[in-house]
């Protein structure tokens, strides 16, 4: 009998000290990355394209949202603006919107950029870094993938082929 | 398992030592002539029931060896950590990869290759941490329980053989030995002793909550450990860095988008001679004039926004307070304090040019480009026109030789003007770069001079909030006290009993014998009680005189 509790007392005390190192080693390695995880509702920004027109996230809901983080300077980035370009008249009929999120950068900067790859989806800058901040976007670029319930799918930092981007795209066709 | 009865009718726990109340050695000692009392020869649990795995993975844990293992591989693993500059230090921009191995060689390759770099942030470090925390737990629950318990249960009475195999033990024969009783009871009272007697028996205990202080140590280290796990908890532990420019408001990291700081200005002070006082002259003299840092400090107004945070959305703001925030005075303001630990002077914010005639250096006006946010075209008059077709706020020509940017920062600014005058309507290209000016299209008739460069100073701060403080101060105190319980107080019995018409006198101390040694003498002097021999040093004094024989 007191072997019995004896037995119960030792491994309810290892299960309380496993969880706590289960719990801090979570924290520490499989949540920090990003501020925004999977599963979650995106935040919600509002941000202004190079026309000023506001654009506002939640305005989206109903639509498949592909969020693209990027700069200027970022080859990888560059190498998926093509892509992305070629895709978004496709998609939009269909209720996916692609939206580019500028870090920060001079209008002049991204505009001849946007010139000089024709691109037509909407292109917007975070000239105070608040949604970078929201969204705690580290390398560029980062891509949120979100639902027509605003919900993230999948977060992809990196550059992506055009198969991945359509691949995406057609996972959060509403 | 059973339990084992002592002849004086006690039931003790199996794998005791020796009899909790009356103290007989309940195994086979053989020629051992002393008792270890070391936990008072309590039966730790671990070393008695190994039967299923969760006992076996608790003797593991409750191993001293295992926990000192385990301190001693997290030490090694700190000291390599400290040979080369962790991550955090490296320059921000370098990739960790090529930084190690350009600045050490091969040394610094295996050191990144083994993840020394981010060591103290390494899932195999935080986990040796908490198995020292396991470790320390399953330590002392398994050996204060036990402890306890013996303690509480130990008889007043105890057997002759647990007294004649103490370190400190006498007998003595005395004429009167009521009267010896009630003398040596008095002092031993009088000595602050707490005294119990049973049939004529004494024992004197003083200072006995010293043995809980190497619990009461154990138990301020887990809440500090508690308290620096908490840290991970998402909100308990803010620590970011936060760089502002004179002039900008910026949103205050780490704060959700509800604070924003404006800098109004950083001042740089340094000692001067004949500004300062004195007695500075002379480290004056040493250093240098104006070399030696006197001042590091931000002007900032904080700002709280009102209604709703949406990140991006132009904030409404409401100003707080202004505040000069300098080394170790931060700002404080909702638990978060923002402190002052870096700054850049002098980063350039605008250039001018001068449109010029090359030939006659007649000028036909400025243009001045805001290096954070250009304006694409700039009217001179008089039919003069400056376009700026490209800008690179950190130029760098890219591996097909074209002109790009590396980082949206303005280390090394870069443009691509269009000039345009009333006898150059189609306009001409320039390339201008600091120290360099290209004229991709064959000579032009004008150039953009450069006029001047408009910098501004840059802030660095750190915003921290932190819950934990006074969870690591709590088990900070804790484990203080715990240690000055053990260390400055001592547990301290005397057994005096009468064995077959013979005073015998036995004495343990948990540590200072010398301590208990002079206080035996003083209580016992005048009694006509001998001084209890310490067995332990005659002992190794006959050792030692045999092996001298020996060799001799």
């Amino acid at each position: 009998m007191k072997k019995q509790q004896r037995l119960v007392m030792r491994t309810v005390i290892l299960l309380v000290l496993l969880a706590a190192i289960g719990y801090t080693i979570y924290t520490n390695f499989f949540t920090e990355k990003t501020a925004v995880a999977v599963g979650s509702t995106a935040p919600d920004f509002v941000l202004t394209d190079l026309k000023g027109h506001e654009h506002r996230l939640s305005d989206y809901r109903g639509k498949g949202v592909f969020l693209n983080f990027w700069g200027t300077w970022c080859k990888p980035c560059e190498r998926e603006m093509p892509y992305m370009n070629e895709l978004y008249p496709i998609y939009k009929k269909q209720g996916v919107e692609i939206l580019a999120v500028n870090v920060g950068e001079p209008k002049l900067s991204v505009e001849k950029f946007a010139e000089r790859f024709g691109l037509t989806f909407p292109i917007v800058i975070d000239r105070q870094d608040q949604v970078l901040n929201a969204y705690n976007v580290g390398p560029l670029p980062t891509t949120f993938l979100i639902d027509k319930n605003g919900e993230v799918k999948q977060i992809i930092t990196g550059t992506m082929t055009k198969d991945d981007i359509q691949r995406h795209l057609e996972s959060i066709k509403p | 398992m059973e339990h084992v009865k002592c002849e004086c009718g006690h039931v003790n726990p199996h794998g005791t030592a020796f009899c909790e109340s009356c103290g007989k050695p309940l195994a086979d000692l053989g020629e051992k002539p002393l008792l270890d009392m070391r936990y008072e020869g309590s039966a730790r649990r671990s070393q008695t029931y190994k039967k299923t795995m969760i006992d076996q993975i608790w003797a593991f844990f409750s191993s001293v060896k295992v926990g000192v293992a385990l301190i001693v591989i997290t030490l090694i693993a700190s000291v390599i950590g400290t040979i080369f500059p962790q991550q955090m230090y490296i320059p921000p921009n370098a990739d960790p990869a090529e930084y190690y191995k350009q600045q050490y060689g091969w040394a610094g390759k295996l050191y990144y290759e083994l993840g020394f770099n981010n060591l103290y942030g390494s899932w195999w470090y935080i986990l040796l941490i908490a198995l020292i925390g396991v470790s320390l737990v399953i330590c002392s629950l398994d050996r204060v329980i036990p402890l306890y318990r013996a303690l509480k249960r130990q008889g007043v009475k105890r057997h002759p053989r647990f007294l004649e195999r103490q370190r400190l033990f006498g007998v003595s024969h005395v004429s009167d030995l009521d009267k010896t009783m009630a003398v040596l009871k008095e002092r031993l009272a009088k000595r602050r002793y707490h005294v119990r007697e049973e049939d004529g028996h004494l024992l004197a205990e003083k200072g006995r909550f010293s043995r809980w202080g190497p619990y009461v140590n154990h138990i301020g280290l887990i809440i500090f450990l508690i308290g620096a796990m908490l840290r991970s908890v998402p909100g308990m532990y803010i620590d970011r860095v936060m760089w502002i420019p004179e002039g900008e408001t910026k949103e205050i990291p780490g704060t959700n988008g509800r604070y924003f700081l404006k800098s109004e200005k950083f001042i740089f002070e340094t000692y001067e001679k004949g500004k300062d006082n004195e007695v500075f002259n002379a480290a004056i003299d040493r250093v240098g004039n104006g070399m030696i840092a006197k001042n590091y400090q931000t002007n900032v107004v904080l700002y709280k926004r009102v209604g709703p945070v949406i990140p991006g959305a132009k904030p409404k703001l409401e100003k707080v307070k202004e505040y000069p925030i300098r080394v170790n005075e931060p700002l404080e303001f909702d638990h978060y304090a923002l402190y002052q630990v870096d700054f850049r002077l002098n980063e350039p914010k605008a250039m001018s040019f001068q449109l010029a005639d090359k030939q006659s250096g007649k000028t036909f006006g400025t243009v001045t480009v805001d290096l954070y946010d250009p304006k694409e075209s700039y009217n001179l008059g008089h039919g003069y026109r400056v376009e700026l077709l490209s800008y690179f706020p950190d130029f760098e020509f890219d591996e097909d030789g074209n002109p790009s940017t590396k980082s949206r920062v303005p280390n090394n600014p870069a443009f691509v003007f269009k000039m345009y005058a009333p006898d150059r309507p189609k306009g001409e290209v320039s390339f201008v770069a600091i120290q360099q000016t290209i004229e991709p299209f064959g000579n032009n008739k004008y150039k953009m001079a450069f006029a001047g460069l408009q910098t501004r100073n840059v802030s660095g701060l750190t915003v921290r909030r932190d819950f934990t403080l006074w969870i690591l101060g709590v088990g900070g105190a804790i484990f203080m006290i715990g240690l000055i319980q053990g260390m400055y107080w001592n547990h301290r019995r005397i057994w005096v009993q009468r064995v077959n018409g013979e005073l015998w006198i036995a004495a343990h101390t948990n540590k200072n014998w010398f301590g208990l040694k002079n206080e035996l003498r003083r209580l016992l002097d005048g009694t006509g009680v001998m001084m209890p021999a310490d067995q332990l040093e005659n002992e190794k004094k006959a050792g030692q005189g045999g092996q001298a024989h020996g060799t001799a």
